[in-house]
């Protein structure tokens, strides 16, 4: 089985996990058992009504935000554990929401690649909209909202904000300018993600800010053989997230897709857990 | 820059041993107890009406 075709059923079967609840769409109700307390690897929002587990971006906000805690040791434990022995495996083989922008790239068009600018913008949206509101901008009690969440989630949007909508009316009376502004970010998202391989991942999250961080320490991590390679570039031609791997095998941009790999003549490029360089 | 193995393999300890012990700080406080409630209920912020 070659790894394009590997990745997808992984995709998939981790998308079924994180939604194993999809009964639950018809009636527009959420899934309410103990699993709800422990964090999803990836970006999942906790009001789709199929959710299994919680967003951990979610989850962190919602920590921070509360009358008792400011930070929550609970969700960046889990976030830093994930980070330490992951990277962004998790965003190239687990995450739902790369799945589906990678559906629409599918679509055919013209593709174009995006400057490295844009790439810092998710730090920016993690520290101020996940770190820094969440605590800072409270109401009289002490609570403070989760930012990124309100303003900016269009996994929330799509797998929460739709279906719920759809399914409550009382809830529809209720829309108003900030279901407007999510339901933009969504279609934004959506379009570039047709002509810009995973827009969002690249650009918006915050979740593939963390790991990419940890990307530099992670356990499972890229390898080059310098002594088989023979520097043809294949690898960073075949790199839909425009990195390099020869020169930066660990780049907090690397989603560990594995289609270097893949591609390279030589089998100079090895991905895994174990230590290949010579 | 590109750290060593040694380096590597102990940050790599490090971090785990710091992430086990703020697991460990986090359920002890009970904030499972608070994702689960925010989790469990209709977040509105979440889709676009809070």
């Amino acid at each position: 089985m070659n790894n394009t075709v590997k990745r997808k059923l992984i995709q998939l079967a981790a998308f079924g996990f994180t939604n194993t609840h999809i009964g639950n769409f018809a009636a527009g109700k959420l899934y309410t058992g103990k699993w709800k307390q422990f964090c999803n690897p990836g970006l999942h929002c906790y009001s789709c009504p199929a959710a299994t587990l919680a967003c951990p971006i979610g989850a962190m906000q919602a920590v921070a935000g509360s009358m008792q805690f400011n930070f929550s040791f609970y969700v960046v434990g889990f976030l830093l554990a994930v980070g330490v022995l992951l990277g962004r495996f998790v965003c190239g083989w687990i995450c739902p929401f790369g799945l589906v922008q990678e559906l629409f790239y599918k679509i055919p068009s013209r593709k174009c690649r995006l400057p490295k600018l844009f790439t810092y913008v998710k730090y920016v949206i993690l520290i101020l909209f996940v770190i820094v509101l969440p605590v800072t901008a409270t109401n009289y009690m002490g609570m403070g909202k989760p930012a990124f969440c309100q303003y900016i989630c269009p996994s929330g949007t799509l797998f929460g904000g739709i279906p719920m909508t759809a399914t409550h009316p009382e809830l529809r009376t209720t829309t108003g300018f900030l279901f407007g502004l999510k339901m933009g970010i969504l279609l934004l998202t959506i379009i570039a993600s047709v002509f810009v391989f995973r827009f969002f991942c690249k650009t918006l999250c915050p979740l593939g800010a963390i790991y990419g961080l940890l990307n530099k320490v992670s356990i499972h991590h890229l390898d080059v053989d310098k002594s088989s390679c023979i520097q043809c570039g294949k690898c960073a031609r075949t790199c839909k997230m425009d990195v390099n791997p020869v020169t930066s095998p660990n780049s907090a941009e690397c989603i560990r897709c594995g289609a270097c790999a893949a591609a390279c003549p030589k089998q100079a490029i090895q991905l895994g857990f174990r230590n290949h360089s010579k | 820059m590109k750290l060593s193995t040694p380096k590597r393999t102990i940050l790599q300890c490090a971090f785990l041993l710091a992430a086990a012990l703020m697991i460990v700080c986090g359920i002890n406080r009970g904030e499972q107890e608070t994702v689960w409630n925010k989790a469990a209920n209709i977040c509105l912020e979440c889709i676009g009406l809070g």
